[in-house]
């Protein structure tokens, strides 16, 4: 028997972008050239993002990584002569073995469609036992894990379950934001692409706890391999029996569709996705009612980040306790944070709650991409405030952000160095706000537009207008019906009060 | 395995019946009429006015609200695009490695600005904001494949051997 090669390519977007297939093209080449037998198994990213095309090779002793891989080199490597870009065993790469791998436990480690691999390293474990368990039961174990909502606002998810469980109705819904717009983040689609059926495990578990037949995936366009990954991954879920009619002979029945967005990011927010899902204009819908209670269609709906729903099955299968002995005050379990912009060693990293900033930015980043200093953090996507270096030792919970008038939202860091202009990263949070308004509310449609005319007016040099940007902050804040322009103040005010200077003020 | 390519794919003439199918197959959906604007655009490369009044039948609405949904979503299009069409990543995270910069440089070299086509209808240029791959930006897309880590003389080159 000949050897045989076994390698693994990330099918993921980050290793694409950057090159994988051509690597897996040439290693096909290359191999077929020496005569010798290849297997190449595609895998999710691990999320250490820096290094994609980040290539696998089995040996005896395990998988042994070879980070930052170019079609060029693929003749060295199959020779063995490709140290330099040797990572050694990647179960051992400190970046990756020092996280607290609770919901991405599987990603990267897996074929991402295969089933059986899915079920070979506990797959399925967690909706088994759901199964045999109440609605009730489940919503508590969910309760007690203390698990909070992923998608920025943070809410108990087991609370909101309880409220879907207990609203009387012929139909619920299921419906998962894959909406993922905040600049900076990530970690939805590197799960969805690495470990899709892990979403389905907790949406299906979800619709047992609540009583749901059917369920939504709202997936961002922008995002086009998740939805080929989403659609093999929906088909063989079904034609197992873990998906549709009498799910594994248990008389209930569970289905799920994708449904893609547009382009919009306050489709995110989570009525104006359900106005979106029934086909209409993003438009945000006022609360209450809950979405909870007059959901998708009118009918009680659970609307969870993908995160938060993919963080169950782990729950279920390991316990509450065990979930809940990660974290920190009331921020419990894991997080999985997302370190962007100018960032030596950008990826994923899940922890557990009270990591602070620093120990992300500076250990586990590297510090800037360009080697200068840093200057700016914005945490929590677009509507998040700017940190400074006096923050970083800020522990990642969400009670401590909330004090330091920041958020945590879907854990993406979004690092600047010192050639950042403030006062354009605020004029342009004025901008964002003027492009993604769902136009309901005059502070927010028209007062974003203003403040990014007034911010051009005080980059140009008329500080004067200060005040009255001020002000308006003031009145988007309080006169805006959603996050999108009652948020949009942050990032600006943050941005104003750290760096004066750059706003031509008095500091 | 990523089978994306660089060109456009060869995009359809109108074609009523085509538009019908697509748009029967989408009107037995639950709330269908974005997946019937997905499926016309995919078809077509864009939206065209001629499909209003067949959504409108098809969703029980007035041509006004099909055309306020389409006006909502920024993927939607009211003309064909160029035949090639680059969007660069404007959101926070490439802003932080430089995407103004290659936006600029972008602009100049194909003498249009963001949101812009060539006079010869070969290139549109569009701003997106973010397409979640913020870890090696800046990013953009040709063609809807994504390129990481884009500095301005891989976007020459992949300009250069577009068709
Ligand atoms: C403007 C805006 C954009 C949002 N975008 C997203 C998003 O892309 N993904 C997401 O999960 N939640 C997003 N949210 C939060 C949702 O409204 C909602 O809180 C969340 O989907 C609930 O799920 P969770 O409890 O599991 O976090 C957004 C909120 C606002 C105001
Ligand atoms: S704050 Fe802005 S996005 Fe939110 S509802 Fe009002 S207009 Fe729409
Ligand atoms: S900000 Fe450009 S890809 Fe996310």
């Amino acid at each position: 028997m000949r050897d045989l090669l076994t390698v693994y390519i990330p099918l993921e977007a980050t290793a694409l972008s950057l090159g994988a297939d051509e690597v897996a093209v040439a290693i096909l080449k290359e191999a077929a050239s020496q005569g010798r037998d290849v297997e190449i198994i595609r895998n999710g990213s691990w999320g250490m993002s820096w290094l994609e095309p980040l290539v696998e090779m089995v040996t005896p002793k395990g998988r042994v990584a070879y980070g930052n891989m170019t079609a060029d080199r693929v003749a060295d490597l199959l020779k063995g002569e490709c140290a330099d870009l040797c990572l050694g065993l990647t179960a051992d790469i400190p970046y990756l073995k020092s996280q607290d791998r609770l919901t991405f436990g599987r990603c990267g480690l897996i074929e991402a469609l295969s089933l059986s691999e899915y079920q070979d390293n506990g797959g399925f474990v967690g909706l088994k036992k759901a199964l045999e368990m109440t609605p009730q039961d489940i919503v508590t174990q969910v309760t007690d894990s203390g698990l909070r909502g992923r998608g920025g606002a943070a809410f108990p998810t087991g609370i909101k379950w309880n409220t879907v469980l207990g609203a009387g109705s012929d139909q619920k819904y299921i419906c998962c934001n894959a909406d993922e717009g905040d600049s900076g983040t990530f970690a939805d689609r590197l799960l969805m692409e690495g470990d899709p059926y892990c979403l389905i495990e907790g949406m299906t578990i979800a619709a047992l706890a609540v009583g749901a037949t059917e369920g939504y995936i709202y997936l961002r366009s922008e995002y086009p391999l998740c939805k080929q990954i989403l659609d093999e991954a929906l088909l063989n879920a079904r034609a197992a029996g873990w998906l549709g009619k009498n799910i594994k002979d248990s008389g209930k029945d569970f289905d799920i569709e994708i449904r893609m967005g547009a382009g919009s990011y306050v489709c995110g927010e989570e009525t104006a996705m359900l106005e979106s899902l029934e086909g209409k204009r993003g438009m945000v819908r006022a609360k209450p009612p809950l979405p909870a209670l007059h959901g998708l269609f009118g009918k009680p709906t659970v609307v969870n980040n993908v995160l938060s729903l993919a963080s169950v099955p782990i729950i279920m299968a390991k316990g509450a306790d065990y979930y809940r002995n990660f974290g920190m005050g009331r921020s419990r379990g894991t997080i999985a944070f997302q370190l962007a912009g100018n960032i030596a060693r950008g990826g994923l990293v899940e922890k557990a709650f009270g990591i602070s900033l620093r120990e992300l930015i500076e250990d586990y980043g590297g510090g800037t991409h360009s080697d200068n200093s840093l200057k700016a953090v914005q945490v929590g996507g677009p509507l998040g405030a700017y940190l400074s270096e006096n923050d970083l030792d800020l522990p990642m919970d969400y009670e401590a952000f909330a004090e330091a008038g920041a958020v945590l939202g879907h854990g993406g860091i979004v690092v600047f160095d010192d050639s950042v202009d403030m006062a354009e990263q605020a004029r342009f949070a004025f901008e964002f706000c003027a492009i993604e308004s769902c136009g309901k509310c005059t502070p927010c449609r028209i007062g974003s537009v203003r403040g990014a005319e007034l911010m051009a007016k005080i980059q140009a040099g008329a500080a004067e207008n200060l005040p009255l940007m001020k002000e308006l902050c003031e009145v988007m804040e309080s006169g805006s019906l959603c996050a999108m322009g009652g948020m949009t103040p942050i990032p600006v005010l943050s941005a104003l009060q750290k760096w004066p200077n750059d706003f031509g003020a008095k500091p | 395995m990523d089978t994306r390519d660089n060109s456009r794919p060869d995009r359809a003439a109108w074609d009523q019946d085509e538009a019908r199918r697509i748009i029967t197959r989408c009107a037995a959906l639950k709330g269908g009429l974005m997946e019937a604007l997905h499926g016309i655009q995919g078809a077509f490369g864009y939206i065209p006015a001629e499909s209003y009044d067949m959504l409108a039948d098809a969703f029980n609405l007035s041509g006004a609200e099909v055309y306020g949904v389409k006006s909502f979503y920024h993927d939607f299009r009211d003309t064909p695009a160029g035949h090639h069409v680059i969007k660069i990543c404007q959101a926070e995270s490439c802003q932080a490695r430089g995407s103004r910069l290659l936006t600029a440089h972008v602009e100049k070299l194909l003498g249009i600005r963001l949101g812009e086509t060539t006079a010869n209808e070969r290139i549109t240029l569009e701003p997106v904001y973010c397409l979640g791959n913020c870890a090696v930006s800046p990013n953009i897309t040709i063609n809807d494949k994504l390129y990481g880590r884009m500095d301005e003389d891989r976007l020459e080159g992949l300009l250069g051997k577009l068709g």
